[in-house]
């Protein structure tokens, strides 16, 4: 079957109805036994008789029983009474769900503080990262701060140096906006060959969030700030690494930049930065300071910390550029992705997530044959500029090795880069700004591995 | 709001005209003037031309003190230590300093890149000295210190001489001796304006194939066989229902055939031991757990290795946290730890009893 001809999604016979009556008893004493390649090769002649649209096994073949105990026993839930309202004030996710969780990579850090979690891209949905498994970067630990006596301070170049209280810039006119973040070192241990195995340490320090703010633009305006010779913006953290890092004056007068308090209908967590953080659209998540206690404006840039020791890209040379601010355009395919294993041949949902930090994700192609040959995914609605974009593709996998990978073009017309191609120009030790195309094996066995194609 | 009609009953009162005046007439009643010493307190940056620095000065010597009791535990003596962070030091030589390039960049075989490999600015490395250190107590170095501190650095990689004196009055100086000076470069299309006067032009062009685009793709690079569990069990790691599985990689992988996922659900059992969640809640309060591991050595022992040692002595862990100590575990010392008594003893008790998850 040609995998071009697929567009719509999953409809199927049910299986006995493209199987002989001789099939459906083998399949049933065969399946008693356990034995489900047998069960494939069963559906596969009856297939070939057939000549059926899909010729794949299901994964919940009719049992022998004659129907599914999941059926014909009814459950506790649908014979007795459920759990009455507010038992969690604060509703938490189903308790089947507990293996998604952040997660810091071994040996890569070897303090909590000054580390990083990841968030499990490989079981999201959508373009909205939940609050709670938000990835996190911190540098000297994370604090849950009083917001009513938390501070927020504008000085340097300005008319009025001028002092903030949370209930005041709540006051102000604000904008709700999904932006994606993603750290700069996001896929940076996969720089020079494969380091780790599933896509939630290889892109997991990415998440996308509806933030509710006040454009920094406002509060620049109120305290007079000149927007002539002040062109470049310090933002500070309230906390005890008290992180600073240079804004150009030109992203914040385009309106982008905000003062943000609130992160998917809530208050941003204490992990990301509750009560105040900067949200710098398309910018590494390094920039949006949190805790976010003083913006100062001046004319020149501040060469902090994270601007001269790290942050910067070392290139072949040995020089290093600095400043580099902007994510471009990037792409990852989330199922199948490493560390996961097929269920069956069949049908198959490819789906991923492409961003930009330069603007809108224009197209996704996807490859299931290490690039040789592509088709145009779907791009799901809504596709924002600076936020996450899903894409899906229909596949069916026909049992053979294959190699998945995923290509986005932003708005700009930038194609995102193969691993050559980066490694070309910017050699393997830059350790920041990886956006390579990712690819991952199906291998015959149903598992899934990270690769890197020469 | 009574604060605002406040504000501008005491500006018509005393004349203060800026306190009502200056806010924008668009939003009337949100935010104030910051004070001249409120403004002193939080404006503490410095800049690569020095601006924000303050007055002041400290000597090799007394940062070689500084460095001792409060550094040295997580940075090694000489700024080398690999253990919690990256060296400091190392890996320049006196040629760096007269080019202002760090020639050990250039080399891929190069193990590893020093903060003094790596920092063009002087005043970076005071002004993160002055607002983030020490790691566990910022901002608590006075300004003498920090001078100290960063002539002490500066030293061990010889960009200043064993009896210099670091002041504002010669930071730019030294700047001029910083070995990587020359090193960075601004003009490429990732910075987010035309500041810098870089390039627009991103640094690949990709196209869009979509037919018979290169070669065959081979597989050139992919974990070894014996990492295969390194990240824990993968199983464990995605959802138990969906169209895939994780892997279950305690287990070889299957060279033939098709892997059956498991359709019995695996769910990782959660923590449930309120002790151990107490006890670890106090170790990230008072940040034990900078230095020392559940389970690992990281500066000092891990509590399972104090746990093994000390079973049973609570008492003793007590006063061994309140006092510091040096030569049970090893030669770094541990300072002193001011946490109360109570917090003290809960945490001892849970060592003494297995230091258990």
């Amino acid at each position: 079957m040609k995998e071009d001809s697929i567009h719509s999604g999953r409809v199927q016979k049910a299986p006995e109805n493209f199987l002989t009556p001789r099939g459906i008893k083998e399949v049933f004493v065969q399946g008693q036994k356990g034995r489900r390649d047998f069960i494939r090769s069963a559906f596969a002649a009856a297939a070939a008789g057939a000549a059926a649209p899909m010729a794949m096994a299901q994964g919940n073949p009719l049992p022998i029983e004659g129907g599914d105990t999941n059926i014909l026993n009814l459950p506790e839930h649908a014979t007795g009474l459920g759990q009455g309202v507010a038992v969690e004030g604060y509703g938490k996710p189903s308790k089947f769900e507990a293996n998604l969780q952040r997660r810091q990579s071994p040996g890569l850090t070897q303090t909590t503080q000054s580390s990083v979690s990841f968030a499990p891209l490989q079981s999201l949905f959508g373009i909205v990262t939940p609050s709670g498994l938000h990835f996190e970067r911190h540098h000297q630990g994370w604090w849950d701060i009083d917001p009513s006596k938390h501070r927020f301070m504008i000085n340097g170049m300005v008319k009025k140096n001028m002092v903030f209280t949370l209930d005041e810039i709540m006051r102000l006119p604000s904008v709700s906006r999904f932006h994606f973040i993603e750290c700069g070192a996001n896929t940076a241990v996969d720089w020079g060959n494969v380091a780790v195995p599933t896509v939630q340490y290889t892109h997991g320090m990415l998440s996308c969030s509806e933030f509710t703010g006040v454009p920094l633009m406002t509060l620049l305006e109120l305290a007079g700030a000149d927007l002539k010779n002040g062109k470049f913006v310090l933002a500070e953290g309230g906390d005890g690494s008290a992180m600073t890092r240079t804004i150009p004056m030109s992203l914040i007068t385009s309106g982008e930049v905000i003062v943000a308090y609130g992160q998917n209908g809530e208050m941003l967590r204490p992990e990301n930065g509750y009560p105040l953080r900067l949200v710098v659209p398309g910018v590494q998540g390094v920039s949006w300071v949190k805790y976010l206690r003083r913006i100062e404006v001046g004319d020149k840039p501040y060469a902090a910390k994270d601007e001269a020791v790290h942050y910067m890209d070392l290139q072949p040379g040995g020089l290093h550029r600095q400043y580099t601010n902007i994510q471009e355009c990037k792409s990852v395919v989330t199922t199948p992705s490493g560390g996961q294993v097929l269920l069956d041949k069949g049908f198959y949902n490819i789906t991923g997530l492409a961003w930009s930090g330069k603007g809108k994700i224009k197209r996704v192609d996807v490859s299931t044959d290490g690039g040789r040959n592509w088709r145009q995914a779907r791009l799901e609605t809504p596709v924002l500029s600076k936020a996450l974009s899903r894409f899906n593709l229909d596949w069916v996998w026909d049992g053979k090795p294959a190699i998945i990978q995923s290509r986005a073009q932003d708005e700009t017309g930038f194609v995102q880069p193969t691993y050559p191609q980066l490694r070309a120009v910017r050699g393997t030790r830059s350790i920041y700004h990886n956006n390579a195309i990712q690819s991952w094996l199906v291998q015959e066995n149903g598992e899934v591995k990270n690769v890197q194609v020469s | 709001m009574s604060r605002f009609r406040n504000a501008v009953v005491t500006a018509a009162l005393l004349g203060l005209a800026g306190l009502a005046m200056a806010q924008s007439p668009n939003y009337p009643g949100v935010g104030r003037g910051a004070t001249p010493k409120e403004v002193a307190k939080w404006d503490i940056d410095v800049r690569p031309d020095f601006k924000g620095l303050p007055a002041g000065s400290g000597s090799v010597a007394k940062g070689q003190d500084v460095w001792e009791a409060k550094c040295a535990h997580c940075h090694g003596v000489f700024g080398e230590s690999n253990e919690v962070f990256s060296p400091l030091v190392g890996g320049t030589s006196a040629e760096d300093i007269k080019t202002g390039r760090v020639a050990n960049l250039s080399r891929s075989d190069y193990p590893g890149r020093t903060t003094l490999m790596k920092v063009p600015t002087l005043s970076t490395l005071w002004d993160y000295i002055n607002r983030a250190m020490p790691w566990t107590n910022p901002k608590t170095l006075t300004t003498e210190e920090v001078y100290a501190v960063t002539a002490f650095l500066l030293n061990l990689a010889n960009v200043v001489p064993d009896d210099f004196v670091l002041s504002d009055k010669n930071m730019a100086q030294v700047q001029a001796r910083m070995p990587n000076r020359n090193g960075v470069t601004t003009q490429h299309a990732m910075w987010p304006g035309n500041e810098f006067g870089g390039t627009a032009k991103p640094d690949t062009a990709n196209t869009i194939c979509m037919k018979d685009c290169k070669p065959e793709a081979k597989v050139a690079s992919f974990l070894p066989d014996f990492a295969r569990n390194a990240h824990g069990n993968l199983q464990e790691q995605n959802r138990i229902v969906g169209q895939q599985r994780g892997a279950d990689t305690t287990k070889p992988e299957p060279k033939a055939g098709m892997v059956v996922a498991s359709a019995a659900p695996v769910v990782v059992a959660k923590l449930d031991n309120s002790e151990a969640k107490a006890a670890m809640a106090l170790l990230n309060k008072y940040s034990c757990t900078a230095c020392h591991g559940i389970d690992k050595k990281i500066v000092g022992p891990g509590f399972n290795e104090v746990a093994k040692k000390q079973a049973g002595k609570a008492d003793y862990l007590v006063s061994k946290i309140r006092a510091g100590g040096v030569g049970v575990y090893g030669q770094i010392p541990m300072p002193p730890q001011s946490l109360p008594e109570a917090d003290a003893k809960q945490i001892a008790e849970w060592i003494s009893k297995g230091a258990g998850k």
